[in-house]
């Protein structure tokens, strides 16, 4: 087949000594920018963009391709020995990787990690693989109502993230929509929520001053509660024999792996949607699916798995976009475009005939990236357990320390670290009183997509609503999204009709 | 708890119509033929955000949310006093980031913590005080060239720079 000579030439690329160094380095560089809380793949690819002038364009974009994957991997590290998602597209593995971490699992969410990374990564490179071109044109047809449709879908998923507290979960959606509202309207350009005139507002809020105000200081402020500021962190340890343990209770979930891929990869394709709707989601439909629901949040395997196999899927799924049709599916990969026309290799579908070589490299490299990303991985994690190991006394400062840095470095401005601060506080009191938050971290990501998505869909039908719902892809994810969202609120209404009528 | 519940939704309710407000600062409505105003989507947000405090203050009433039906102190005196001396020490570090940098604020509280709350040796603590700052500006300002917060302290930091970038 012709598919298979050029991937075979595609490795032969990929396998230069050269190229194979830098997916090596790539991908352990890429491993730690993604662990540090504060700093993903983005500003990995963006930092070191510069550096790849000394090699070729195809090794340039091979090393960028392996940061961009070990900072997949690396963002589940720190949400999980952390509770800080080192990433917005690790906020869903926090959810049950940091409740494994605390219940001495912390190996075994790793390496479930690491494994569903690896499974995700694959089975999205041989999506790529096949069906780059037909799936290029599914999501040419989208436009801003499919966009919002889908935003909604991926809202409806997570109402039933917040336990039994409807009023309260919505609260926390709804204030994260608030505050990611922040700053210059996106269709008038005027100012919008500018508290007490401080200039800072104008460049809104960052989603990571709310992430990491909660999962950082939130969370760590909530721990000296708990455990009255002195306990070692958990009590992981990690040997061959748990390992292979792991590895087994890990593949019997391969339903869930596989899923997530799927999942997060056509969710990737999607311009503007990217991993962190992609990785959510699939937390979402394995919660659905699971037998043991109710037992997700306090540390189930499937729930690292899930978004785990997704975010890696959905930044292979966004790179289809960006080669095949010049569309950049993700922030990471809007970079990446930008490196390629440096480097004068224009994106678009002629690039699959003019570069082949290029591409059948890139495609293969990936491949290449995903196994020593894992390899790498595996091998660390004997060292990212023993900082667990650490009296809590010591490691409480250090993160503290982290917080503070990782809130500064992605804007440069102390008003963040501020806002940071007072995120935490609120944070911590809230979920003294069972309110959740994870769903506030999931609003203030979502919103700035959702909302002009919305109303550019509004000025493009002239304010005819109807649009959501004629259409006929846009309306079918609209009809999933009500249908999810009034699930729930219907299953309440009775709940508290016989509690009523009880008292 | 009781009475934190209903302090918390209150408080909230409170800024959801302060957000309210606020967003009314732009157009809220419908514009015809191009929909809703700049201001529509906060406002009808906080707007829902109300309505939830609401929907808390109801369910307070009726004691059927969890902290709504528990007598439990909300933060007793130890826990007050652990979580209010971390908070602090945190604003004050973060207060003087302003004035002398990040590389002699993080480090002061890092010493402060270890050896109030934790009661470490000073050997042990002396290691992390001098570590911390030399790993942070090789890895923020060498390795990810971004730069930190110096304060007054920024000419020291000069030759350093000169050497290494």
């Amino acid at each position: 087949m012709d598919i298979i000579s050029q991937l075979a030439a595609g490795f032969l690329i990929a396998f230069e000594p050269l190229n194979l160094a830098l997916v090596i380095f790539g991908a352990g560089v890429g491993l730690f920018i993604g662990a540090m809380p504060g700093l993903g793949s983005v500003n990995g690819v963006a930092i070191l963009l510069p550096l790849t002038f000394l090699v070729p364009p195809t090794s340039a974009v091979i090393f960028l391709a392996a940061i961009y994957y070990g900072a997949m991997y690396g963002g589940a590290i720190s949400s999980i020995m952390l509770g800080i998602p080192g990433a917005s597209t690790a906020v869903a593995t926090t959810f049950d990787g940091r409740p494994m971490a605390m219940n001495g699992q912390a190996d075994r969410a790793l390496v479930g990690a690491a494994v569903a990374s690896f499974v995700g990564g694959t089975i999205s490179v041989i999506l790529f693989t096949l069906f780059a071109p037909p799936l290029a044109e599914v999501a040419l047809a989208f436009g801003p109502p499919e966009e919002f449709a889908l935003m909604l879908l991926a809202f409806a998923t997570f109402v039933g993230l917040g336990g039994d507290d409807i009023p309260k979960t919505l609260f926390s959606i709804l204030i994260g929509l608030v505050l990611s509202a922040v700053g210059l309207d996106i269709i008038s350009g005027e100012p919008r929520l500018i508290f007490g005139d401080i200039p800072s507002f104008f460049h809104g809020i960052n989603f990571l001053v709310l992430a990491i105000g909660i999962y950082g200081i939130g969370e760590m402020l909530w721990t000296i509660d708990v455990s009255r500021g002195n306990v070692t962190m958990s009590k992981a340890t990690v040997s061959m024999a748990r390992t292979i343990d792991s590895l087994k209770c890990i593949l019997k979930s391969w339903k869930t792996m596989v899923m997530g891929s799927f999942l997060g990869y056509f969710v990737g394709i999607l311009p503007a949607a990217g991993a962190t709707p992609g990785s959510l989601m699939a937390y979402g439909v394995a919660k659905t699916i699971a037998k043991d629901g109710e037992s997700f949040g306090k540390g189930n395997l499937d729930g690292v798995l899930a978004p785990e196999a997704a975010n890696n899927a959905a930044s292979t799924g966004s790179m289809l976009p960006m080669l095949t049709l010049g569309i950049p599916g993700s922030p990471t990969t809007a970079i990446l475009l930008g490196g390629m026309v440096m480097w004068g290799l224009e994106p678009g579908p002629l690039l699959f005939v003019e570069h082949t070589e290029f591409v059948w490299g890139l495609i293969a490299s990936l491949y290449a990236a995903n196994l020593f990303a894992l390899l790498i991985n595996i091998a660390f994690i004997p060292a990212f357990i023993a900082v667990l190991k650490l009296p809590f006394t010591i490691l409480a400062p250090v993160i503290f320390g982290l917080c503070v840095v990782g809130g500064y470095v992605p804007t440069q401005d102390l008003h963040d670290v501020w806002l940071m601060l007072i995120f935490g506080l609120v944070g911590y009191l809230l979920r003294k009183l069972e309110y959740p938050l994870a769903p506030a971290v999931l609003a203030i990501v979502l919103g700035p997509i959702a909302e002009p998505a919305m109303r550019q869909s509004l000025i493009g039908s002239q304010g005819d609503v109807s649009t959501f719902f004629t259409r006929p892809i846009s309306g079918t994810i609209m009809v999933c999204a009500i249908v999810l969202i009034a699930m729930p609120l219907y299953k309440h209404l009775p709940f508290v009709g016989k509690k009523k009528a009880v008292e | 708890m009781r009475k934190a519940e209903l302090i918390m939704a209150l408080v909230m309710a409170v800024f959801s119509i302060y957000l309210m407000w606020k967003s009314a600062e732009l157009p809220i409505g419908w514009i015809p033929e191009e929909g809703p105003g700049g201001g529509a989507f906060p406002f009808w947000l906080s707007a829902g955000m109300l309505l939830c405090c609401i929907a808390i203050v109801i369910n307070w009433a009726r004691r059927i949310s969890p902290p709504s039906q528990s007598d439990a102190v909300f933060m007793d005196r130890a826990t007050l006093h652990l979580v209010g001396v971390v908070s602090i020490a945190l604003t004050a570090m973060i207060g003087a980031i302003h004035v002398i940098g990040v590389y002699f604020a993080l480090p002061l509280f890092m010493a402060f913590y270890m050896r109030f709350l934790g009661r470490h040796s000073w050997k042990l603590i002396s290691g992390f005080v001098v570590l911390t700052p030399i790993v942070t500006f090789f890895f923020f300002e060498i390795a990810l060239r971004k730069t930190l917060p110096k304060g007054f302290t920024e000419p020291m930091f000069y030759p350093l720079y000169d050497i290494f970038m």
